[in-house]
């Protein structure tokens, strides 16, 4: 990144920022914070990869050949959480520091040295969590949902270091949702009113209030896992008059606004690249907000549809698969919009416009098992296999991840001042997505035909379709180094981009110089 | 900005707001455990039975029709009493009031201390069976080498859907022997 | 043989029947599981034709409507009509799907009514089965050999499917089972009954099938439940009312004999050799799992047996006794004495105090467990 900052200083000589680490350790500056947590979750977004290509080795063909169960768990338990908490998450807080301010006019997010805090602690929480993996008895082990007696009575002494580093996390993502609030609500340059802003802006808004309403939630459930373990409550346990039962209700009352913590974002990013691409404005802008909200407000009634089979009155299991069948609306009324947005267009079709078009097609695939699966009476029979794995790495990888790819491309001239290699990013683009398709559609066979997830060996009639799995898997693993590559050769030099690199593209991001000098709108930009 | 300062006051203002929010929703958090035992008491969710003794309140019978009560015991890991009830099932008539007793036996040779959780399968039973009377309301203590009967008395609502005609009353025993309150432990020494 | 053309016949039917089911959902044997399939069925076919619908206009848009043929961008940008066209017919798309998913869920937790009552309870990693009307229970473990799972042996035809004593029930009987657990949760789920359950420590749960066919179903643990959650598989044999009476008659008979020869062999004083080839084996298929086949536990997980704790410790020995046999409570240690037989307990509590070095010479003999549980 140091060469990013070497030539923005060359070109704007009112620049002025400290050198070395500790410009990085004590940056107030909000691209400084974005480039941080985007580079953190790369990082992350490589470790946790590099777990699940333990996983899919393990799983290429029957019977153990690499790893222990007890480690197997740990890796799909450490492989969940880093993706949800270390890489897609703080993907996105890094686009909304880096876009947010320069999409509103702002010339830096609201709180800065909040900002700094929110970004140092990450890499903290996640050092403490990726610790305990070497300790004696190993890392967590109970899933990425820690189910109660699981992770209290029955797991191993690590469990504190669990939930100290969630609660370092879910800290960290409360303060960059409380920046976000404010930034938006009090530093929009005047005339940007709120219909008025990107469609990115909508949705992390939407986003971050989701965040501040369920982390701690989250913060609740792990604290009562704490005590329960090592403070003699019951919570959780029969024998003192609790109910396991309560943990899930509890988990995914922050689980399910949390999965769309992780697409919402998503939706703002596709609503900017879509239309940049297609020269033309998107379609039903108010309605796209409207979806937005009522999706993020009916995420809060579906949480058990997570719970079918935990054993519910005929009655609540009525009331979540309506509530979870009606999510289908205000999403499809999105899928609408952007296919609308292309009709009649004039496209071209330069890598991010590649990832949102897969995108669109790839989480609409996902968004049909999902309206599968809520569906109480097949659910029975779906839930916990890997149809359900395919489902939500539907929606997460080819949705979020794709998205934030989308979004890298989009944005990485602004943010470095260079073209990216349009060649590289085209092979990065076809070879991720035949190998993640490869990786994740035979997995909805897999699940149908009976095989349970979270388990180190299978039946052998499962062998074909996870040999085919694991191929795919390790394909799309190597295509990220592409993509690595990629980035770090745009950030050392290339062909110069223009203040607005892509013909259709609107908003006032563009409006600045690539790359987008240290300060910028330090005088708030006039929005007619 | 011209308007910065303006601005900061803003800024604390919501920051407080939406600290006060995020305070709030961890509390919300622990409050869902008491409105979830709530909610599980009104809709039956879980299927617990109620924990301290109801007042027979009606008197009809609802003759037309009976029911099977199914009686299930187990014991948690780590408690070798014997515990099972003295019959296995009982066919009554909604409002009809019966007494069950259940045995217990502590082959040990220690003092020991026992707790009873129970659970109905459907769980929207449970909201028609009402306990006058359960060794389960509290802890049981039993000396070494004794044992007891504990009675269980109770009568479904007359109100109960006609769609139950089988419903299951599971007990599981767990030992609370570290866990005892004083006035059990002072049951033992006067037992002995 | 005039058998071996109908059995040949049969594998190829069955056969081809597992290779469809490879890809797809089972149809299952009972009324409830068909209904899911066509439930199944009828929501993918609905989501292909919405698929080629939305993807067909993009795809068309993708083609033609492309820069590079010189096309100049349209300008619209909303239109109310369209929006709420395609709010409503979604809508109407999930109402026409709930109606037959409330009717087939109404069915399926309709439990009232049942022929057999079974018990099913979980715990780490088996499947426990007790008969409601009748004196039988029996453990269910795994049945394929370690030798496989390690890839030693080559792995037969239900390699991970097949356990030592399966559930049997009664064919066209409405069966319901009482699902719960020992310790995690578990999930009891066979697909060929559409019936998946969890398992939760300390509640009961309910569920019921009518199998219209007989033979051989298998399943598996569905919740994460530890370490050999993957292990832990069902199976369930249906057989005809009358077979399945003999069979449960026979069983109950069986087991009232055994535990009255349990008691005749108290008296019996077995030899430190027999305790501990007996309790060898005893201990690779039951305690080895967590302990270990060398004693030496997983650490910060489950404890070392070999050279320290109760196994060694001569004054311990009736804690060690004690510990396997009522388990310890808040702990993933199970109490034996309901799964193991005296004799058994004797020999791999003997075995454990004398193997891996730990050398304490003693021996555990059936009334010394026979001492603590009945005293």
């Amino acid at each position: 990144m140091s060469t990013v900052v070497d030539d923005t200083h060359h070109d704007e000589h009112h620049d002025h920022k400290p050198y070395g680490i500790t410009r990085w350790l004590f940056t107030t500056n909000h691209k400084d914070i974005g480039s941080l947590y985007l580079w953190f979750s790369f990082i992350m977004f490589f470790i946790g990869g590099a777990m699940a290509m333990v996983i899919r080795a393990e799983l290429f063909q029957p019977g153990l050949q690499l790893v222990e169960p007890n480690f197997f768990n740990q890796m799909t338990t450490v492989h969940g959480l880093i993706m949800v908490f270390g890489a897609v998450m703080p993907a996105f807080t890094g686009l909304a520091n880096w876009m947010i301010p320069m999409m509103i006019g702002a010339p830096d997010m609201a709180l800065p040295r909040m900002n700094n805090w929110s970004f140092w602690i990450l890499p903290f929480g996640f050092a403490v969590m990726l610790s305990s993996l070497f300790m004696e008895g190993g890392g967590p082990n109970f899933g990425w949902t820690f189910y109660a007696p699981l992770s209290t009575t029955y797991s191993n002494d690590s469990t504190a270091f669990f939930v100290f580093a969630i609660h370092i996390l879910g800290i960290s993502s409360i303060m960059g949702a409380i920046n976000v609030i404010v930034t938006i609500t009090n530093m929009r340059a005047p005339g940007m009113s709120y219909m008025k802003m990107p469609l990115f802006v909508w949705t992390w808004l939407i986003t971050a209030f989701l965040l501040i309403a369920v982390m701690p939630v989250l913060a609740g459930a792990v604290t009562m896992v704490l005590t329960d373990k090592y403070f003699g409550t019951s919570f959780f346990d029969a024998a003192g008059g609790g109910d396991p039962v309560m943990f899930q209700h509890i988990f995914w009352f922050f689980g399910h606004p949390e999965v769309y913590i992780m697409i919402l974002p998503s939706f703002g990013i596709i609503s900017a690249i879509i239309p940049a691409f297609t020269r033309k404005r998107l379609f039903g802008y108010a309605s796209m907000v409207y979806a937005t909200a009522s999706i993020a407000i009916l995420s809060f009634l579906v949480w058990a549809h997570h719970m079918f089979t935990t054993g519910m009155p005929v009655f609540a299991e009525l009331f979540f698969m309506y509530c979870t069948m009606l999510i289908a609306v205000p999403t499809g009324v999105k899928i609408f919009n952007w296919v609308a947005t292309m009709w009649r267009g004039a496209m071209t079709f330069e890598a991010p416009m590649l990832f949102a078009l897969a995108f669109v097609i790839l989480f609409t695939i996902g968004g049909f098992s999902g309206l599968m699966l809520a569906i109480t009476p097949v659910d029975f029979q779906y839930h916990d296999t890997y149809f359900v794995v395919a489902h939500f790495h539907y929606v997460l990888v080819t949705g979020a991840v794709f998205s934030i790819m989308a979004a890298a491309y989009y944005w990485l001239p602004k943010w470095t001042g260079y073209m990216y290699d349009e060649t590289l990013a085209k092979l990065h683009f076809w070879t991720s997505l035949i190998s993640v398709n490869v990786l994740f559609f035979p997995m909805h066979f897999a699940g149908l035909a009976g095989m349970p997830r979270r388990i180190p060996d299978y039946a052998v009639q499962f062998a074909d379709v996870n040999q085919i799995a694991s191929i795919g898997g390790f394909a799309f693993g190597l295509s990220q180094l592409i993509f690595l590559w990629l980035v770090i050769k745009c950030t050392r030099g290339g062909e110069k981009a223009a203040a607005k690199p892509w013909e259709g593209a609107e908003g006032l991001e563009w409006t600045v110089p690539s790359p987008a000098p240290y300060h910028t709108f330090e005088k708030p930009p006039k929005v007619e | 900005m011209s308007d910065s300062n303006a601005n900061r006051a803003d800024n604390g203002k919501i920051v407080k707001r939406l600290l006060l929010t995020v305070a709030g929703m961890f509390a919300f958090g622990f409050a869902l455990v008491p409105l979830y035992d709530v909610f599980c008491e009104v809709t039956g969710f879980n299927g617990r039975t109620n924990n301290e003794a109801v007042a027979v309140t009606h008197t009809e019978v609802d003759k037309s029709r009976t029911v099977t009560v199914q009686f299930i015991t187990r014991n948690a890991q780590g408690i070798p009493w014997k515990f099972e009830p003295s019959i296995k099932q009982v066919k009554v008539h909604p409002g009809e009031v019966r007494v069950v007793n259940f045995l217990a036996d502590n082959p040990t040779r220690s003092d020991m201390v026992a707790q009873a959780i129970p659970s109905v399968a459907p769980a929207e039973a449970s909201l028609y069976l009402n306990k006058v009377e359960c060794f389960c309301f509290n802890q049981q203590p039993l000396a070494a080498g004794d044992n007891t009967e504990m009675p269980m008395q109770f009568y479904l609502d007359p109100e109960i859907p006609d769609h139950i005609t089988t419903l299951t009353l599971s007990y599981t025993l767990y030992d609370m022997t570290a866990n005892a309150t004083a006035e059990t432990l002072a049951q033992l020494q006067t037992s002995e | 043989m005039k058998m071996k053309p109908l059995l040949a016949l049969m594998a190829l039917f069955g056969f081809s029947a597992q290779a469809q089911n490879r890809l797809n959902l089972t149809e299952g044997v009972t009324d409830v599981s068909n209904r899911v399939y066509d439930l199944h069925m009828t929501i993918f076919y609905i989501c292909c034709v919405i698929g080629v619908i939305v993807f067909g206009l993009m795809f068309i848009s993708m083609i033609r409507h492309r820069k590079s043929k010189g096309r100049e961008p349209a300008k619209f940008h909303e239109s109310v009509k369209v929006e709420i066209a395609w709010t409503i017919i979604p809508f109407l798309i999930l109402v026409g799907m709930a109606i037959p998913a409330t009717s087939t869920l109404i069915a399926m937790e309709d439990t009232s009514d049942a022929d057999v009552t079974v018990q099913v309870t979980g715990s780490q990693w088996k499947w426990h089965y007790e008969y409601f009307e009748h004196e039988v229970e029996f453990f269910s473990r795994l049945a394929t050999q370690q030798e496989q799972i390690q890839n030693k042996f080559e792995k037969s035809e239900n390699y991970l499917l097949e356990v030592d004593n399966p559930l049997v029930v009664p064919t066209g009987k409405k069966v319901r089972f009482l699902v719960t657990s020992d310790d995690v949760i578990h999930s009891w789920w066979v697909p060929d009954f559409a019936v998946k359950k969890d398992a939760n420590p300390g509640f009961i749960n309910e569920a019921w099938t009518r199998i219209e066919e007989p033979g051989i179903y298998r399943g598996q643990c569905a919740e994460l439940c530890g370490k050999d959650h993957g292990f832990m598989p069902i199976v369930v044999i249906a057989k005809e009312p009358a077979e399945y009476q003999q069979w449960i008659e026979e069983t109950e008979a069986e087991q009232i004999a055994a535990k009255e020869r349990e008691q005749e062999l108290l008296d019996m004083e077995m030899s430190m050799d027999d305790l501990m080839a007996m309790g060898e084996k005893i201990y690779n298929s039951t305690c080895a799992a967590c302990h270990q086949a060398n004693g030496q536990g997983i650490p910060g997980t489950f404890p070392a047996l070999a050279g320290e704790g109760v196994s060694v410790d001569p004054d311990q020995r009736q804690q060690h006794i004690d510990i396997v046999v009522n388990g310890v409570q808040g702990t993933a240690m199970q109490a034996f004495g309901q799964q193991l037989s005296m004799q058994e307990l004797a020999a791999v509590i003997t075995y454990e105090r004398n193997a891996w070095g730990n050398d304490t010479g003693e021996t555990v003999q059936a009334a010394d467990i026979n001492e603590l549980m009945n005293q």
